[in-house]
């Protein structure tokens, strides 16, 4: 199965190759090909669609502010389970992308535990072994994974209603839907925020699709040490000696 | 469906905010009366709701009993449900009920409904759905206890019996009740209702020998404005699938009002969260970073 999935990625990725572009600077790797960008902001696109459209429905608060959005209450209602098709589907794709950088290893466990030094500040370059992916984005990687299973399920028991699945399966639907929903709020926040402001550089691996070198040896050590052959702490403190030299 | 001049809303469906007109009228709660001990099965009551309400006819089913079709639809909102019951002395009984929105005091439908508005209560207890508001997510089928409320697939709308809001808003009763030959169907406030279906049910026990005769009137969601009179109060289950005990499942009481606010603002503090630990902790940048200066105020600078 594996290798059937990986031909049909790779195949993927050289068709959208020849449509898109990989353009990286001297100093710079590239991260992201085309495949996975347009994946990365489809799955974006189906998401925010969905929740805006999903949260009209959800909060009474915000019935008469979102659902206009989409043309009222009863269209929101008939596009939203298509909007979240759409996010299921695309993310399925995404997931057949990543699922080999996102298996989990014993770094990824060390990783958590020390997760306290990541988010104080305290510890400035990653630990060596993190490779590709760390393993805060494995997490939320995983946490989607387990979302679309429930939001397919839970979705289509609310989509075809109390007359075809009966009464106590919408109600307890619903609140599954409406828990997994909430997870992937809060997780968003913390993917853009760390994927914008909170880690500088990163941005542009999903919009040109290339990081600094500096960016690499920093967060993801090992995949920078794998691509480039060299060692990333060594990188980083020849950097840190040019620096300090005076400008000539 | 309704005329706001003299029927005044009590509760509406997802709505924040205060309720428009609240309170500003005097009111009591009215109350059909349905004794199945009188009912003949006539069905009087079912043309005479589709005649008022000028619901589109459509094709009944014959199943070999004097009931119209297996259960209400979009377009018929009154049906008289019929049951062959053999009693344990060998009797047989022709139980008919007449099945329409019960209009309960605690309401599944307006319960699940999210949209705001398409579902309303009346301070009188009367149930109406507006279906300029509906969206048709049919939640209100899965909130409702006695299933009644039907999706129309065609308008995307749920439609169901209005107790003739517009008529009782007028000063005047129901149409089924207005059809009854029998005096089986009545109407009135729900007091006076309740004393009479009391009263009856107390002559059927001591006169007509029906022992378990009694009122139904729910309380496991507060009581309905709809009340029947049974020969068998112990066993409603007889008369259609009247259930014993009608509940609205925990997760439009619990979830909704209390869950939903609270967990919505837990998903904000992951908002408020990364934007403090932006300005907090700050932050973490590519290394090596750029040697630090002493900032000055670029203001006078």
């Amino acid at each position: 199965m594996g290798t059937a999935v990986e031909r049909f990625d790779e195949k993927a990725h050289q068709a959208f190759d020849r449509l898109g572009q990989n353009r990286v600077y001297e100093g710079e790797l590239l991260r992201h090909r085309v495949y996975t960008r347009f994946l990365h902001w489809m799955v974006a696109l189906f998401f925010f669609l969905a929740l805006f459209s999903g949260f009209g429905i959800y909060l009474p608060w915000l019935f008469r502010w979102v659902t206009p959005i989409f043309g009222g209450g009863p269209l929101s209602r008939a596009l939203h389970p298509w909007f979240g098709l759409g996010f299921v589907a695309f993310f399925v794709l995404q997931m057949l992308n990543w699922i080999k950088p996102m298996r989990w290893t014993a770094a990824d466990t060390r990783w958590l535990r020390n997760l306290r030094n990541v988010v104080s500040g305290a510890e400035k370059l990653e630990p060596p072994e993190t490779g590709f992916f760390n393993a805060g984005q494995k997490v939320q990687f995983w946490e989607i994974v387990a979302g679309c299973v429930v939001y397919l399920i839970t979705g289509i028991i609310l989509w075809a209603g109390a007359g075809t699945f009966g009464r106590m399966s919408v109600a307890v639907s619903y609140v599954l839907h409406d828990i997994s929903a909430l997870m992937m709020l809060g997780g968003i926040f913390i993917h853009i925020y760390l994927s914008t402001i909170g880690e500088p550089g990163t941005f542009h691996s999903m919009t040109r699709g290339a990081v600094s070198e500096a960016w690499a040896w920093t967060f993801h050590p090992a995949w920078y040490k794998q691509v480039t052959g060299r060692d990333p702490y060594q990188a980083c403190e020849e950097a840190r000696r040019r620096m300090s030299q005076p400008h000539s | 469906m309704s005329d706001r001049r003299t029927l005044q809303i009590k509760q509406m469906s997802a709505h924040s905010g205060p309720i428009p007109g609240e309170g500003v009228q005097r009111g009591f709660e009215v109350c059909k009366l349905v004794d199945t001990t009188t009912c003949i099965g006539c069905k009087a009551c079912e043309v005479a709701c589709v005649e008022w309400n000028d619901l589109p006819f459509s094709a009944t089913t014959f199943d070999n009993t004097y009931q119209t079709m297996p259960e209400t639809r979009w377009n018929f909102w009154n049906l008289i449900k019929f049951n062959e019951h053999q009693r344990a002395d060998g009797a047989i009984q022709w139980l008919m009920r007449k099945d329409q929105c019960m209009h309960c005091a605690d309401p599944g439908c307006l319960r699940a409904c999210p949209a705001d508005g398409a579902i309303v209560q009346y301070t009188n207890g009367i149930v109406d759905f507006q279906q300029e508001n509906c969206i048709g997510c049919e939640f209100c089928v899965s909130g409702c206890p006695f299933e009644i409320p039907k999706f129309n697939k065609t308008t995307k709308k749920v439609y169901k019996c209005t107790l003739c809001s517009d008529r009782v808003g007028q000063g005047l009763e129901p149409a089924c009740i207005k059809a009854c030959p029998t005096g089986c169907l009545k109407f009135g406030s729900k007091d006076d209702m309740k004393f009479i279906a009391e009263t009856r049910a107390t002559q059927l026990r001591d006169i007509f020998g029906f022992e378990k005769a009694g009122v139904y009137d729910p309380q496991s969601i507060g009581g309905t404005h709809v009340i029947y009179v049974l020969h068998d109060a112990t066993q409603p289950e007889l008369y259609g699938g009247l259930p014993k005990d009608p509940q609205i499942p925990w997760s439009y009481t619990v979830w909704k009002w209390l869950a939903k606010p609270v967990l919505g603002t837990f998903a904000l503090f992951g908002l408020l969260g990364v934007c403090l630990h932006y300005v907090m902790v700050g932050p973490r940048r590519p290394q090596p970073e750029p040697l630090e200066k002493e900032a000055t105020d670029g203001n006078r600078g």
